[in-house]
């Protein structure tokens, strides 16, 4: 195990850490995932010896560290805002905790040189970091932390401040960058597909509280409260490979299904494996099959109606007469005047349809 | 704002402001062009006169030294530590701006006075405050250290906590973090504050001719001229001492639009 968490409690102003328990297994990405306000920051910032717990211990390679200060953990810790030292030149950024090392000035341009090229960040040395874009910083700020080679990374919304396209780039980047180096890493966000597209496993955290710790499909398909539940939005989320299609579609071949019947045309220009979702509004559920503009139109049996006040969710399984292993599952939300003008009930097979911009690819 | 429309609001509140400007700048103009160059250079020429200037700046820079030595690590602990009392301990800070600072000249000499306690303790290191440089530098210490302290805390709250947070996981101890995350990025502050200490300290009078009216600082010369000699004897020396307070703010203003920029 390379980073165990038990009992861990803390109180600091409105934020509160009650009893966390964690196991992180070396080279592990491990996603923190809840709501702002949830204590995510303050458990990150715990970790790295920022706040002392009240209670609890906290091991990182079987060595208790509970009462270490910062500078004796070797953990690399990335703000969502970069938190760059701005009088120092990019260089001198990736380089400072090189030299609080005592390192000989021919390592320390070495290890910049190495690591601020592993990050396409190579040009930038000479600047400062008012003079850069968002993304730019944010590579600036991974590579200063990967810099000292820590023992375990922590991210706190590391891709929230950029832009979306930047986001992509740079969550791609992580990606690479875990497979390359293979650092033990907890990333902290309130973006579920974030979530989702990179976490070996994810820890729903809520009031300062783990609520639930799973892969991620466990997290989505099978919430352990109505709270999670909520949080993660009883959403469709899929992970399949991109297929070329006909025209301007691809098709997405769902993992595990190489049926026919289950693939999806998809808009984009994306290709290979991905995550895709659609949100349960955007299916629309009928007794027949529909004639329509739509080019997704599956027949399912209804598995699961579950009612939540002005919306119900109607899980369908595709194809209908297999078992989950072997089908998928779709929630569509409908409003109760449907739900009683079709006459629902569990087993009735129904059809289900969406647009091919109605799938998210991530 | 780069045009200045003209509306009445506008006009009527450029007039009014106007005329406070003028007050401040007429005087000044008037007193450092009433007298020649060639009378200032004479003036400057004056030992007394030159030996009361070098005496004010000397003195003040040694109380600047001194509250940068104590006042920079408070400012720091007032912008960064939450401790009982802290209300109380600002407020002990601010207080030399508003008491009249010939009742700080008393209250000084009530402690560094020859019988007071610790003038006493003083006295047997040989150091003595009445009517000698100690008591011209503890006075304008006294009169001019808030400046220094709320500059330098201003400097260090603007400073991002989370600075200093990354330093530390970066290996950093506290002291390391200090010296190359949170005083490089408060500098300039502390050194505007310390400019303008050092300036007021320049030109205190109240304090300082309580506790030392010899040896003479340039406003307490000026003061003396004024009294024994009249306006004519005065004037130059007031011309000098306004010339070098206006280079100080100068380069005041110099450092401090620097720093914003930077920022």
């Amino acid at each position: 195990m390379s980073l165990r968490v038990t009992d861990l409690w803390l109180d600091l102003g409105a934020f509160h850490l009650r009893g966390i328990h964690l196991e992180i297994a070396p080279g592990e990405y491990f996603v923190i995932l809840g709501p702002t306000g949830a204590g995510k920051t303050v458990l990150l910032e715990t970790l790295a010896g920022l706040h002392f717990p009240r209670r609890g211990q906290i091991s990182l390679h079987g060595e208790d560290i509970t009462r270490f200060p910062p500078e004796r953990r070797s953990i690399g810790f990335v703000y969502q805002d970069y938190a760059l030292f701005p009088h120092l030149s990019v260089e001198e950024n990736i380089a400072f905790g090189l030299w609080l090392r005592r390192m000989g000035r021919k390592a320390v341009s070495e290890r910049v040189e190495a690591i601020s090229r592993r990050l396409s960040i190579h040009h930038l040395l000479p600047r400062k970091p008012e003079t850069l874009s968002g993304g730019e910083a944010q590579r600036v700020a991974l590579a200063r932390a990967l810099a000292i080679e820590p023992s375990l990374l922590l991210l706190d919304e590391p891709l929230s401040a950029l832009d979306p396209g930047t986001r992509e780039g740079l969550q791609q980047e992580l990606v690479r960058l875990h497979r390359e180096l293979g650092t033990t890493t907890i990333h902290v966000t309130h973006d579920f597909e974030e979530a989702v597209a990179l976490a070996d496993r994810i820890a729903v955290m809520h009031q300062g509280q783990i609520v639930q710790i799973g892969p991620p499909e466990e997290i989505f398909r099978k919430p352990d409260s109505e709270w999670v539940a909520r949080f993660v939005g009883m959403r469709n989320i899929f992970r399949g490979e991109l297929r070329p299609g006909d025209g301007n579609y691809q098709w997405l071949v769902l993992e595990g299904t190489e049926q026919p019947e289950v693939r999806m045309a998809v808009l984009t220009d994306r290709f290979g494996p991905v995550h895709a979702s659609i949100r349960p509004e955007d299916i629309v559920l009928s007794q027949e099959p529909l004639r329509s503009s739509m080019r997704n139109s599956f027949r399912g049996r209804v598995v699961s109606i579950l009612d939540r006040g002005t919306l119900i969710y109607v899980t369908v399984r595709v194809p209908p007469d297999r078992t989950l292993l072997k089908a998928t599952d779709f929630t569509c939300a409908i409003t109760r005047p449907s739900l009683e003008e079709m006459n629902l009930k569990e087993g009735m097979e129904v059809w289900i349809a969406f647009k091919a911009s109605a799938v998210h690819v991530f | 704002m780069s045009v200045l429309f003209a509306n009445r609001l506008t006009v009527l509140f450029s007039a009014l402001g106007m005329l406070l400007v003028l007050f401040v700048a007429v005087p000044l103009a008037r007193t450092i062009t009433a007298s020649s160059p060639s009378l200032l250079w004479q003036t400057l020429l004056d030992p007394e006169v030159r030996g009361a200037i070098s005496l004010t700046l000397y003195a003040s820079f040694i109380a600047t030294l001194l509250a940068l030595i104590c006042g920079v690590p408070l400012a720091y602990l007032l912008a960064r530590v939450d401790f009982p009392g802290k209300g109380v301990v600002e407020g002990i800070i601010d207080v030399p701006v508003v008491v009249p600072h010939s009742a700080a000249g008393i209250a000084l000499l009530m402690v560094f006075g020859r019988q007071a306690p610790l003038g006493q303790v003083f006295g047997l290191l040989g150091l003595r405050f009445v009517s000698a440089v100690p008591g011209i530098v503890v006075a304008m210490l006294f009169v001019s250290l808030s400046f220094l302290v709320n500059a330098a805390r201003e400097g260090f709250e603007a400073v991002d906590p989370r600075l200093e947070r990354v330093a530390r996981t970066l290996g950093a101890s506290p002291w390391e973090t200090f010296w190359r995350v949170s005083f490089p990025l408060a500098w300039r502050s502390i050194l505007s504050g310390a400019l303008m200490m050092w300036a007021r300290g320049l030109s205190e009078f109240g304090a300082v001719v309580i506790l030392a009216y010899h040896p003479m600082v340039a406003p307490v010369l000026l003061y003396e001229r004024f009294e024994s000699f009249g306006l004519a004897y005065a004037q130059p020396v007031a011309a000098l001492m306004i010339l070098i307070c206006l280079v100080t703010f100068a380069v005041l203003r110099g450092t401090t639009r620097k720093s914003r920029r930077a920022r």
